[in-house]
């Protein structure tokens, strides 16, 4: 006779199915399979994978139940398999960010973040799928295909991590590893109802983590829960000496924070700039209910204004087009990836320029050429100068609000999930969609998305921003597991029960 | 007025190493016009006093101990490569050809 939990492993938590292998009530093995079996059953409409390493995966369930076998402690999260976003170099498998210039290149060495993924003996089931090099809000603009929706297969995922959101939310992982660069963590947890966190700049480590905006960019947990979000933080959190801009202080406990899940006496900020104009009804709707309810659970809330979040898109759309320009300027078919038109007549430049063409989709070629424009020296001061100028003083309106509050909240995206092909031509209604969460990538601060509702119009998820200042990140999971634990209550179950069967 | 012209965008695209086709030229040229002016709109802020941040973290010099480490073995560096010669990278002639 089998048990609730053999039935239905794959719709378990990251924590009850650690401490269930903990316990021997399952295999590392047996926990590992029936998330394979799943992606084989319900991956070819949801298409969140690129890659699926079954023998990588099974081997590390495999050492997970030697160790427990021989009487050694296993971490919290030993044999709980994992879906990695493929801008995390992961030595042997291939690592394509999305774009044909990369294509069946395997790399040479493993990210941080996939060190100790394996240090802690958490099977990595495969790569998922994302917009090419991180550009976008939908993950259409992959190079190998859209990732579907699973609350509605015509709809978008979010992105640029769309694929590592899709995984968690159609039950193929429990456990996923995005990057947030704008919101592309955030906001994909928003519209498939699950937990996203963009941990503090220098938090997480980005060494093989392929660099879109280095001054922004930051690898984090995708969840079903946040306790989950939680555990996976503290594993792939804390100073990596590889990574000059980690941050050496000790990272705040998250899982303590998780566990107490307590608002009481905090002050919560409510951002005037991100809500009206541009947020749909349902999601302002579903908001304001989960503030009351933070407000019921004993904290106090309060308005504040950040007057130059308004100005925070058009500074983050010079100052990463600009980084990226150089960023991306490595992929020049020399030593790795695609190379294009060497007939042993065409010079470098000329195979560089053909192989660009080629490998490199209509998105990222956009925003090559926007950042090389703002960072043309004629230009420099009114472009590139300015927003960084912005930069600061988004930063400041931060620092004036967090004076006043423990934390700040606001909708994560201004809409549900958008129907795919809606927006793909139209980047600057593509771009809106970080419109809430790209400030915190700005000031290096922390953000966790997290599911309050469905939306009254349309039935999809929508997901509450909670905003910290950096090196806080423990504040998030107080303000997440209390507002977690109350819907849980109110509703009986979590939000994500409530995705349609695939 | 617009931000930006086609003939802009042709400069822009050999700057930074696209060989893009005509009808792209035609595309991107529109496409960046319209960015360009929304995001211009940064240059509304009176800034002139404020300091540019580059970084969310003050940046400051890292330096470890020169400790010997194994390097990156070379047939590894050379597994993913395009084109190998002689235990090297190949790459296309670098320079102009003669007159």
């Amino acid at each position: 006779m089998s048990t609730p939990l053999e039935r239905d492993l794959i719709r378990q938590s990251a924590a009850t199915l650690a401490e269930a292998i903990a316990e021997g009530e399952v295999s590392a093995r047996e926990v590992t399979q029936a998330h394979l079996d799943r992606i084989a059953e319900v991956d070819g409409d949801v298409h969140a994978f690129l890659h699926v390493d079954a023998e990588g995966a099974l081997a590390t369930a495999d050492a997970v139940d030697a160790s427990r076998a021989a009487g050694d402690a296993l971490g919290p999260l030993a044999g709980v398999p994992l879906a990695l976003k493929d801008i995390l170099a992961m030595k042997g498998v291939p690592t394509t960010c999305g774009s044909k210039i990369l294509e069946g290149w395997r790399p040479p060495y493993d990210a941080t973040v996939v060190e100790r993924l394996r240090a802690a003996g958490i099977p990595i089931l495969g790569k998922t799928n994302m917009d090419e090099f991180a550009m976008g809000s939908s993950t259409e603009h992959s190079a190998y295909g859209p990732t579907r929706n699973p609350w509605d297969l015509d709809r978008i995922p979010g992105g640029s991590g769309g694929g590592s959101a899709a995984a968690i939310a159609s039950f193929e992982a429990p456990l996923a590893i995005g990057t947030d660069t704008g919101g592309s963590i955030r906001q994909p947890a928003a519209v498939t109802g699950t937990v996203g966190v963009k941990p503090t700049y220098g938090g997480v480590s980005r060494y093989g983590l392929v660099a879109l905006a280095s001054s922004l960019d930051q690898a984090g947990p995708c969840t079903r829960t946040v306790m989950d979000a939680a555990l996976l933080h503290a594993v792939i959190g804390g100073h990596d000496p590889r990574d000059s801009t980690s941050i050496p202080d000790p990272m705040p406990d998250v899982v303590a924070a998780a566990a107490r899940a307590d608002v009481r006496g905090m002050r919560i900020g409510l951002v005037r700039e991100l809500t009206g104009e541009g947020y749909q009804a349902g999601v302002e709707q579903r908001f304001r209910e989960a503030v009351e309810i933070l407000e019921h659970l004993g904290a106090e809330v309060v308005e504040v204004s950040c007057p130059h979040f308004e100005y925070a898109l058009g500074a983050y759309y010079l100052i990463l087009p600009s980084e990226c320009s150089s960023n991306l300027a490595r992929f020049d078919g020399m030593r790795y990836g695609l190379r294009v038109g060497d007939d042993g007549n065409a010079s470098v430049e000329e195979v560089m320029s053909l192989t660009r063409e080629a490998g490199f989709g209509p998105e990222v070629k956009r925003r090559i050429m926007l950042g090389t424009y703002a960072l043309y020296s004629g230009y420099y001061d009114a472009y590139y100068g300015q927003a960084q100028k912005v930069r600061t003083l988004i930063q400041r309106d931060f620092e004036a609000a967090f004076a006043q509050c423990d934390v700040l909240v606001s909708p994560t995206a201004p809409t549900t999930a958008f129907r795919i092909g809606e927006k793909v031509d139209d980047p600057l209604a593509m771009y809106l969609n970080d419109v809430a969460t790209i400030p915190v990538n700005m000031a290096g601060n922390c953000a966790m998305s997290l599911p309050v509702g469905l939306a009254p119009e349309d039935g999809l998820p929508v997901g509450l921003q909670v905003m910290a200042p950096p090196m806080a990140d423990d504040r998030l999971y107080l303000v997440g597991g209390a507002l977690e634990g109350a819907l849980r209550d109110r509703w009986g179950h979590l939000l994500i029960e409530e995705v349609p069967s695939l | 007025m617009s931000a930006i012209t086609r003939a802009e965008v042709a400069h822009l695209a050999r700057l930074a190493r696209l060989d893009l086709a005509e009808d792209e030229l035609d595309h991107y040229a529109e496409q960046l016009d319209v960015i360009l002016t929304s995001v211009a709109r940064v240059s509304e802020v009176a800034a002139d006093d404020i300091p540019p941040t580059s970084h969310p973290v003050p940046l400051v010099n890292v330096t470890r101990p020169d400790e010997a480490r194994p390097g990156l073995p070379r047939a590894d560096a050379l597994a993913a490569a395009p084109a190998v010669e002689d235990d090297r990278f190949r790459v296309p002639r670098i320079l102009e050809e003669e007159e």
